[in-house]
């Protein structure tokens, strides 16, 4: 079908829906609001379904109840503390927020990083992706109601964490990136201590897939829920994963050039033609497999050398337009910086992955079931930090 | 002198009433302990509760205290009376299910002679509770929750009683103690020395009743009344305080019975080999709390692994899949009742 006719028939399903209502038993539909206290949200995202008994009729994505104003408040800051502020964009992939924005700045300064820093920052974008999306490997079990999961996730998840904060000593916001290079080099014994990290890592993905991808019932409860063809998800501008399950092999880690590392590793993009709630836990979980493997190759390759270029010590960035956008754990994050050869960025608009990927719900949701729409909102797998920014 | 008579009809019933009584609390805060507590923390790589008593044991009682000391707290729209009702409701179901379950061969507060079909049938009056609890708490989340849990209580019913079908034709009787007696008295293919635990002969319908039970007791996979990501807290979402310990109690207490009643009908009870006469009475109790415990272990360690079904798809097993396969258990049983004998 083409995006035309999909539209067709989920409005022609939407007409129905509406129509049983006061026919038969003179029912009335229910307003839900789903948040913007909810367990299924993560957050304080809002969403309001109207029921047909249990089926949705219609649903709409209410958000800004977290909005922060980083936009703005980029301007008020220099350069280097806008890192700060939006390390708690996509507060789970602390450092993959950074990177565009210190790439973009040096776009328009015209610096490059050294070899070293540029395979650290890469090391450390990676790390970001494993944390950020262990937790929702676990975290979707939790939605469907298997408590146990989780639990893992959370305690795998900590040892890349902990490899983070002995770097750059924060757990959650390490703020490393700097203008021409990274803060500071690794400390002794790091390295083989990460690769044991990438084993559990490993270890922990086989444990997911047998303990919940396996699991019989939850593949009942995904497969088929949710189902986005890939021209729809185009056209709402899907990214990242969710994109990558309905069959759009688009990866900007492999599409864009970039001063980083991923141009010397080799590494596979996994695509998945269903398109439903499975497919998007299958590729996630593919992919966190494949960044193990990405940092493995990163360490064993680690070049030596300087990790800061010469930057002068206030740093000014000539006037001009950059934009700049990765494939961030999850999807594509952009920067677009303007600057007028200020110390701070005159305008930047961020593009945040989240805010798209939720874009599709009135879409995706019409004719599910109550249960269904927190499949479907756990396997989108949004941060609400990455939605309001 | 006050003479006090044990015997005379109301002492005894004082008696037995005050035992029940104080077992609903007991097997709830043993279940819960052990498992929700212990176990599921164990599963999931953590410790659980340490501080309150030794590894944590009074944990729940503190828990308890805590409620008890709550605000008691009424939604604006709610049905006043219906709203504090309800939990009592829920609980009353778990009170009658303890009368017809016998801990040794003269430990039961009443042996009727339909025992299984009145355990059964008294635990699905909580139906009502929670009906009541949804409907007057004037919250969309727990209006959702109850009609679920009505809509899952009543396809599990049938199963559930037809899995008892097999056990009964087997043992000739309805009521509890014939069935541990008879499971006593079995044999296995003439070897009688561990009598005839209807586990073996029965074991699609033990199947049955785990699944069954499980639904029965809104738990993972079928917690759907009370799913936590969907619903909140289903039925209960607007209970605070001794209401929702009453809720937990009836919930856990459940749980124990309806362990209680699988050990007897498919472990053989009380009954221990080799131990007779008044001896038994001394020892059932602790026989038929370790089967309940093994029944329980089965009940929850599915309960903290397995993800949730659907509602629909909750309806699909029901009458797609169990209730034809404990027909066609319920017949395999009479054939062979016939051609064994």
């Amino acid at each position: 079908m083409t995006t035309t006719e999909w539209k067709q028939a989920a409005y022609v399903a939407g007409q129905a829906a509406d129509a049983r209502i006061n026919v038969e038993l003179e029912t009335e539909g229910m307003t839900l609001n789903l948040g913007p206290q909810h367990p299924a949200t993560h957050g304080t995202l809002r969403i309001v379904v109207r029921l047909d008994g249990e089926q949705v009729m219609w649903a709409e994505p209410v958000c800004g109840y977290m909005h922060r104003g980083y936009e703005k408040l980029t301007e008020v800051r220099t350069y280097p503390q806008v890192t700060t502020l939006i390390n708690r964009i996509d507060w789970l992939g602390h450092f993959a927020n950074e990177v565009p924005f210190i790439l973009a700045a040096e776009n328009l300064m015209g610096v490059e990083a050294p070899p070293r820093a540029q395979w650290l920052r890469t090391i450390f974008f990676e790390m970001a992706r494993i944390a950020n999306i262990s937790l929702f490997l676990g975290d979707m079990g939790v939605q469907l109601g298997a408590i146990t999961p989780v639990f893992y996730a959370f305690r795998d998840r900590e040892y890349v964490l902990n490899l983070m904060e002995a770097v750059t000593g924060g757990r959650f916001h390490p703020n490393f990136d700097r203008i021409g290079g990274i803060k500071e080099d690794l400390p002794k014994g790091w390295i083989d201590e990460a690769k044991g990290v990438m084993k559990r890592v490993r270890h922990f993905c086989d444990e997911m897939e047998d303990l919940l991808m396996g699991n019989e019932i939850f593949q009942q409860r995904t497969r088929g829920v949710g189902v986005i063809p890939a021209a729809v998800a185009t056209e709402y501008g899907l990214s990242g994963a969710n994109a990558r399950a309905s069959g759009i092999d688009w990866d900007l880690r492999r599409d864009e050039d970039y001063p980083l590392a991923w141009k010397d590793v080799d590494f596979k993009v996994w695509t998945h033609p269903d398109g439903d709630s499975f497919a998007r836990y299958w590729v996630r979980l593919q992919e966190t497999r494949e960044a193990a493997s990405i940092i493995e190759q990163l360490l064993d390759g680690l070049p030596s050398g300087a990790i800061q270029a010469k930057v002068p010590r206030i740093i000014k960035v000539p006037a001009g337009e950059a934009w700049v956008h990765t494939e961030n754990p999850l999807g594509e994050m952009g920067y677009y910086v303007v600057s007028k050869g200020g110390l701070g960025p005159f305008r930047c608009k961020i593009r945040t992955p989240s805010f798209n990927n939720i874009s599709i719900l009135p879409w995706l949701l019409r004719g599910v079931f109550v249960p269904d729409v927190i499949t479907i909102l756990a396997s989108l797998y949004f941060i609400l930090g990455d939605i309001d920014r | 002198m006050l003479a006090l008579d044990l015997t005379a009809y109301w002492a005894v019933t004082v008696l037995k009433v005050a035992v029940v009584l104080a077992l609903i609390p007991a097997g709830a805060l043993i279940l819960g302990y052990v498992f929700l507590l212990k176990m599921m923390s164990f599963m999931q790589s953590r410790l659980g509760p340490m501080e309150a008593g030794p590894g944590g044991v009074l944990q729940l009682v503190a828990d308890g205290v805590k409620f008890l000391q709550k605000e008691d707290i009424f939604p604006d729209r709610a049905d006043r009376r219906v709203f504090a009702l309800a939990p009592v409701v829920v609980l009353m179901s778990t009170f009658l299910l303890y009368l017809v379950i016998p801990a040794g061969p003269r430990l039961v507060v009443q042996d009727l002679d339909t025992g299984v079909i009145f355990a059964l049938a008294v635990s699905s009056i909580s139906v009502i509770g929670v009906l009541m609890a949804g409907w007057a708490s004037a919250n969309k989340y727990a209006l959702i929750g109850a009609l679920r849990a009505a809509g899952q209580l009543i396809a599990y019913e049938l199963p559930l009683v037809l899995a008892v079908v097999g056990v009964a034709m087997q043992a000739g009787t309805f009521s509890l103690q014939g069935i541990v007696k008879a499971q006593a008295n079995g044999e296995i293919f003439g070897f009688g020395a561990i009598g005839n635990p209807f586990l073996f002969t029965q074991f699609i319908g033990f199947i049955l009743f785990i699944v069954s039970a499980q639904a029965e007791l809104s738990q993972t996979p079928f917690d759907m009344p009370v799913a936590e990501s969907e619903l909140v807290a289903g039925f209960m979402t607007e209970y605070t305080g001794f209401r929702f310990l009453f809720f937990f109690m009836g919930e856990f207490g459940t749980a124990f019975a309806l362990a209680a009643i699988g050990a007897t009908l498919f472990l053989g009870g009380w009954y221990l080999p080799g131990v007779h006469g008044g001896l038994a009475d001394v020892v059932g109790p602790l026989v038929l709390g370790a089967k309940i415990m093994l029944v329980a272990f089965l009940i929850f360690w599915v309960r903290f692994s397995y993800p949730r079904l659907r509602e629909d798809q909750l309806q699909a097993l029901a009458w797609k899949f169990l209730i034809p396969l404990s027909l066609v258990n319920i017949l395999a049983t009479g054939v062979l009742k016939v051609v064994v004998k």
